[in-house]
């Protein structure tokens, strides 16, 4: 019983090791972005920053008139042909974000959908850890109960 | 010892809600469950209207689209299978119609049924023929979720269907095995529920030579579903129309709270046709979050049928994907189970049996995907009951409240806690079932750990895919 435990700590020590290593973050810069819209997609459908960067995002339509609202930031903008729309923030929280059409534009418009991915994710790694944990766990509690 | 559910709630711990005199009184009334589906049906003729006369336009206003795939698949994944089972099946007004005509009447009992009342083929009392009439009409949710239109003809067809098909088939072979596209993984599904139909005192049943809830009495008709009341097992054909409630003259059912998944570890009447149910429930709720809350325009572009060879791609990918790799992959996994467990145990068993684990952890994804649909989108659905057939009316006010997605920041980590939930469930789950199908002990330890790897792998990729 307290071998099996000494040895889920050390793995999820272990474990947790690649996520300080991978957490180390770049120096925040200035980003310009240019995101295509169009029925019923983003392009590029993923933008990566790194956490701290300020953001600017360029909205161009080159069909109708669509939005960006990214979820988190609760910002948007809008574009239409020709009429461009822009929006700026320092992205200070981390890990994915949807970015969303916000006017209808047609009947795909709820899934016209783009990702802001923020690095470093903590998020995904923290949950990924927990998963590995959570499996190394449930091995070790039934082999432990297996013994009186 | 009893085993317990997440070593906290004894399997066979219940509590019975119908010993609350009020619950038993309104469960016995014939106005339950005519009542409810009465008042849905007014709800499905509000959703007929708006998909016919909401015609073409775009989904996200129009009452139809709104009601049916983000109100009710919304509650029926998060709140009807989870909580009650079946309890869709005792309210839906899709078959009513079929139902009233056999009886000739809307609440009297009828035992001998009109119409030609044919039996069922034995080789199709399985959830194959379901199983492909869902992937089938998912080939359709670009359209079905977009245009009103497509909804009011889903909805049409299994009416006028159900009406046709119950006159020919005796009772509700209809929504057993023939008709109903969401019926199978109704049915699998309620397995995960905390509720049940059971009889009480088994003894009281086996001392009652004359089943009248099997074959029927004046106060109530034949178990319409065709399963015997005092030996339900698990819920995946109860449809919980409580006809037993009313035929029974020892008041021996009862409705029950239980621990969840209960059902899963019935070692009895498990099969591949489950199996496949839910291999393609987990696909699909991959493919739907590809296509609704995804990234990729081209994949979207295909559900759409802006070309008919992206179409046909997405038609077989879709189906190679759930019928072939899920179940492929899967494999894998039960081999290696196998051949560190116990390697003269049938590989077919241990494939059916394993396939189980596959319940939670489908299901779980599904809420976990309904969440990405439930916060965003919710507030059309404010716009909707102001409007509903887009006719410019502002019944309640709310007809100009725009789009406000809620909670959408904070979204991913509802995911992720219900995606660990269901991680730990299965996995409690499988080692149980693991337990069941090696005999001994330390093999079933060894099984376990293939399987085990393979729902955390499931776990992963869906946090990465949801919110990674
Ligand atoms: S009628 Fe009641 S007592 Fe008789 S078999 Fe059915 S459930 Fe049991
Ligand atoms: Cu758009």
């Amino acid at each position: 019983m307290k071998n099996s435990m000494k040895i889920l700590i050390m793995v999820l020590v272990l474990l947790a090791i690649p996520i300080v290593i991978l957490a180390q973050t770049e120096e925040p810069k200035e980003k310009v972005i240019t995101i295509n819209a169009q029925q019923f997609s983003y392009t590029p459908g993923t933008v990566e920053v790194n956490r701290g960067d300020r953001v600017t995002i360029r909205l161009i339509s080159t069909d109708v008139h669509h939005g960006l609202y990214i979820d988190g930031y609760e910002v948007s903008t809008d574009a239409r042909p020709g009429q461009d729309g822009s929006l700026t923030f320092v992205a200070n929280n981390t890990g994915k974000f949807v970015m969303r059409c916000s006017v209808t534009c047609g009947p795909f418009h709820p899934y016209m959908i783009g990702y802001l991915k923020v690095k470093p994710d903590y998020r995904l790694f923290g949950s990924i850890w927990l998963a590995v944990g959570i499996f190394i766990g449930s091995i070790l509690l039934v082999i432990r109960r297996q013994k009186p | 010892m009893t085993e317990k559910i997440l070593g906290l709630i004894p399997v066979d711990w219940r509590f019975e809600l119908t010993s609350l005199p009020y619950v038993r009184k309104i469960i016995k009334s014939r106005w339950m469950p005519f009542l409810p589906i009465v008042l849905n049906l007014s709800v499905f003729t509000i959703i007929l209207m708006a998909g016919f006369v909401g015609g073409v336009s775009a989904g996200n206003y129009n009452f139809g689209i709104m009601f049916v795939w983000i109100v009710w698949w919304l509650l029926l994944m998060m709140v009807m299978v989870p909580f009650f089972s079946r309890i869709w099946c005792m309210i839906c007004p899709l078959p009513a119609f079929g139902e009233w005509l056999q009886r000739l009447g809307f609440m009297k009992v009828r035992n001998k049924l009109f119409g030609l009342n044919k039996k069922w083929p034995k080789a199709l009392k399985n959830m194959w023929l379901v199983n492909f009439l869902f992937l089938g009409t998912t080939y359709t949710t670009g359209f079905l979720t977009t245009r009103p239109i497509a909804t009011f003809i889903l909805l049409m067809s299994i009416i006028i269907g159900s009406i046709v098909l119950m006159a020919v088939f005796e009772k509700r072979n209809f929504c057993k095995y023939i008709g109903c596209p969401v019926g199978g993984f109704l049915g699998l599904y309620s397995n995960m529920a905390v509720t049940e139909i059971r009889a009480k005192d088994p003894q009281i049943c086996k001392d009652h030579k004359h089943k009248d809830c099997v074959i029927g009495n004046e106060k109530g008709h034949a178990c319409p579903w065709m399963i015997l009341p005092f030996d339900i097992g698990r819920n995946t054909y109860c449809g919980m129309c409580l006809e037993c409630f009313k035929t029974c003259p020892y008041d021996n059912m009862a409705i029950n709270l239980r621990p969840p998944a209960t059902d899963l570890l019935v070692d009895k009447n498990r099969g591949l046709d489950e199996a496949w149910k839910a291999f393609i429930m987990l696909g699909i709720a991959i493919f739907f979050f590809l296509i609704m809350q995804g990234n990729m325009g081209f994949l979207k572009d295909w559900a759409n049928a802006k070309t008919t060879e992206g179409y046909l791609t997405f038609v077989v990918l879709h189906s190679i994907f759930n019928l072939l790799l899920i179940p492929g992959v899967f494999f894998v996994f039960v081999y290696a189970s196998r051949t560190l467990g116990n390697k003269e145990i049938p590989l077919k068993k241990l494939f059916t049996n394993f396939s189980y684990t596959l319940v939670p952890m489908g299901l779980i994804a599904w809420i976990a995907f309904s969440f990405g649909i439930l916060f965003p989108n919710s507030s059309y659905v404010l716009h909707v009951i102001s409007d509903p057939f887009a006719w410019g009316w502002d019944l309640f006010g709310t007809a100009h409240f725009p789009w406000t997605p809620f909670l959408t920041g904070v979204m991913p980590y509802f995911q992720i806690g219900t995606l660990l939930f269901g991680l730990v469930l299965s996995l409690d789950i499988g080692f149980k079932i693991s337990k069941q199908t090696f005999q001994k002990r330390d093999e079933a330890v060894r099984g376990f750990i293939p399987i085990a790897a393979f729902l955390t792998a499931v776990t992963i990729f869906l946090i990465w895919l949801f919110t990674g």
